[in-house]
């Protein structure tokens, strides 16, 4: 092997290898020098965004005082939580009924129930417009936070699959005999389901819905066709203020929705670890 | 003899076209150490299961303690099963796991402390109480699933395979525990086993299975000495088979025509097929270098040609003048008995027709 391999170095110890590190470090660059950029230029004391002028947090406080801005941020907040709740319960009751149960054109729903997830989003946008277009008497002047139920709707529908999926490969590592064993041991079925099956999934349910929450809070396209004339969410109204002028507000904003995506998706990776599978 | 604690009356259970189980009836009494053996696919998992209530019989009836428990849930029946994979509840610790049959029943609190240390006490496993299942080895784990069934007093603990997935010294341990564990808890044990030794060494009785049906109930003893049929004698321990066909049979005596043996004359009173199986155990057979001078044994010449040598005993194979191997185990009783026999020595084989079986196929 010796002959292959420089000295202490194995036959996939590819991390030692210094043109792959470098290709490594190009990729990371490409990929996260326009956030960092983005985040270092919402501390820039400038109008524009062009030039580097000095540190200030003063569009921070900004953003803080745009009172539109801060209600695009609510709305978004509020759609997110909603839809999270509602598309983690559908999707762990799908992801359920797929393992659990057999039944005819299974493989057909199955397939059907991934279909969100592949359907590009700009046609997903279009087609719950002309929905919600269609569906007479569908509130879109009810006071809030009932106004955002359509935006709501449209999220649930693209990110409650994402959860199914996410649980579903977690039971696929369930033991079927602790089930057994629970019922053997007198537990009801209801029993069985709360004191074995849940705690197994919980990683899965709770991975899947931070990935459910960061989708809505991110969404762009689909919200901005389903958004009303009067309902901004945060996405939306970046793109609008965008349109005016890239100000380092919209740069101070940004940076708060690329923070808190980034810690929830460190916290769903968490719960997904394969510790996490391999004890379960 | 009093009420059997199980009864299985002709049950059958197919899935689709494949029959798992074929109209088995059988009693097993209380205290018992009953062991269902047979290769994979016999049906023996698939009766168990049935008496545990995880599937129902297609046909026939399962009592337990006199009550017919085919409609019943798991849940709800005096039984409890030790699974292959053990299935501790990963989540829980090793006292949790055991409590929770007690709990999901509403035991009161004070009472379940008192019996789960009991049943902890009992497996030897009250040190580790508070450890979690992947903090324990796989011994360890089974005692947690041992004493998370016996803590609920089953009338009956079914145990799935309980020994495969031990390795060989933990599981000549295991099988003595299980054993002296029978006998104080009092509870009907039935075991579910491919393993001919483990059934053979726990059990006081003993169902062979072959396809869906029950060849023979024994006990280990009459198993190995009198199998009912070719398939039992074959499946319990070693044997030398020898076909041939019947050729005189009167009052307690049988002759019996064979290809490598010539005629033989038996002492056996049981009925004979046409075509009959002639058995000896190959630790009956015995060995000499000379001519044995022995009135009325079945005498035999040949070569030895495979020898393998296990400390307290050697395996042989001896070929005779039309090619028949023939498997004999000797005893390694004094210290230059390795030395007695080698391969290419010719020898004769030699045994009482007595330790002849007549087997129908």
């Amino acid at each position: 092997m010796s002959v292959f391999n420089r000295a202490g170095q194995g036959p996939l110890d590819y991390h030692r290898r210094l043109w792959l590190r470098l290709y490594v470090g190009l990729t990371f660059l490409v990929i996260y020098a326009p956030i960092i950029t983005l985040v270092v230029f919402s501390f820039n004391d400038s109008r524009r965004n062009i030039v580097w002028r000095g540190f200030t947090t003063k569009y921070y406080w900004k953003a803080w005082n745009n009172d539109s801005l801060i209600e695009a941020f609510i709305n978004s907040l509020t759609i997110a939580t909603i839809s999270t709740a509602i598309s983690t319960i559908l999707g762990t009751m799908v992801a359920l009924l797929l393992w659990r149960f057999r039944f005819p054109f299974k493989s057909t729903y199955e397939g059907l129930m991934a279909l969100p997830i592949v359907v590009p989003e700009i046609c997903m946008g279009v087609a719950m417009l002309a929905f919600f277009s269609r569906v007479t008497g569908f509130p879109t002047n009810w006071i809030w936070p009932f106004n955002l139920s359509a935006i709501t709707v449209a999220h649930i529908a693209f990110s409650f699959p994402f959860v199914a999926i996410v649980v579903r490969s977690r039971l696929a590592g369930f033991n079927r005999e602790l089930e057994e064993a629970s019922k053997d041991l007198g537990a009801s079925e209801w029993q069985t389901f709360w004191k074995v099956i849940f705690p197994f999934m919980k990683p899965g349910v709770i991975a899947g819905a931070l990935l459910a929450f960061t989708l809505s809070l991110d969404d762009f396209v689909v919200t901005f066709f389903t958004s009303g004339p009067d309902t901004l969410t945060f996405p939306v109204k970046v793109y609008s203020m965008v349109r005016f002028s890239v100000t380092p507000e919209v740069n101070a904003a940004s940076t708060v929705l690329v923070v808190i995506t980034i810690l929830l998706t460190i916290v769903a990776m968490r719960f997904q670890s394969p510790e996490k599978i391999a004890t379960g | 003899m009093s009420e059997p604690i199980i009864s299985i009356r002709n049950v059958t259970k197919t899935f689709g076209p494949v029959t798992a189980v074929n109209d088995v009836s059988f009693d097993i009494q209380a205290n018992e150490f009953f062991a269902l053996l047979g290769p994979s696919g016999c049906g023996k998992t698939t009766l168990l299961r049935m008496i545990a209530g995880f599937s129902k019989p297609s046909a026939g009836q399962i009592l337990i303690d006199g009550q017919d428990m085919v409609e019943v849930p798991p849940n709800k029946r005096p039984v409890n099963m030790v699974f292959q994979s053990y299935a501790v509840f990963p989540h829980m610790s090793v006292e949790q796991n055991v409590a929770y049959g007690l709990q999901v029943v509403g035991t009161p609190a004070a009472e379940i402390t008192t019996r789960v240390a009991n049943a902890l006490e009992r497996v030897g496993l009250d040190d580790l109480r508070t450890r979690m299942p992947d903090q324990l080895s796989g011994g360890q784990r089974q005692r947690v699933a041992l004493a998370r069934a016996l803590v609920k007093q089953p009338k009956v603990l079914l145990l799935d395979e309980p020994l495969s997935a031990l390795d060989a010294k933990l599981r000549e341990q295991m099988q003595l525990e299980l054993s002296q564990l029978q006998q104080d808890v009092g509870v009907t044990f039935i075991i579910v086993t491919h393993d001919q030794d483990e059934a053979l060494s726990m059990a006081d009785r003993i169902a062979v299975m072959q396809e869906g049906n029950v060849d023979q109930i024994a006990g280990p003893g009459a198993l190995y000495e009198n199998p009912a049929n070719r398939f039992v004698a074959d499946f319990i321990g070693k044997v030398n088979l020898f076909d041939g066909r019947v050729s005189g049979a009167q009052a307690g005596k049988l002759s019996v025509e064979t290809a490598v043996l010539g005629k033989v004359h038996l002492n056996y009173d049981g009925e004979a097929q046409h075509q009959v199986s002639l058995a000896v155990r190959p630790e009956k057979i015995r060995i000499s270098k000379t001519k044995p001078d022995v009135e009325g044994h079945i005498t035999l010449g040949g070569r030895i040609t495979d020898w393998a040598y296990y400390g307290d005993c050697s395996h042989m194979f001896v070929e005779t003048q039309n090619a028949t191997r023939i498997g004999v185990v000797i005893q390694n009783t004094t210290r230059d008995a390795v030395d007695a026999l080698d391969i290419g020595d010719d020898v004769h084989l030699f045994w009482s027709p007595d330790d002849m079986l007549v087997l129908n196929n």
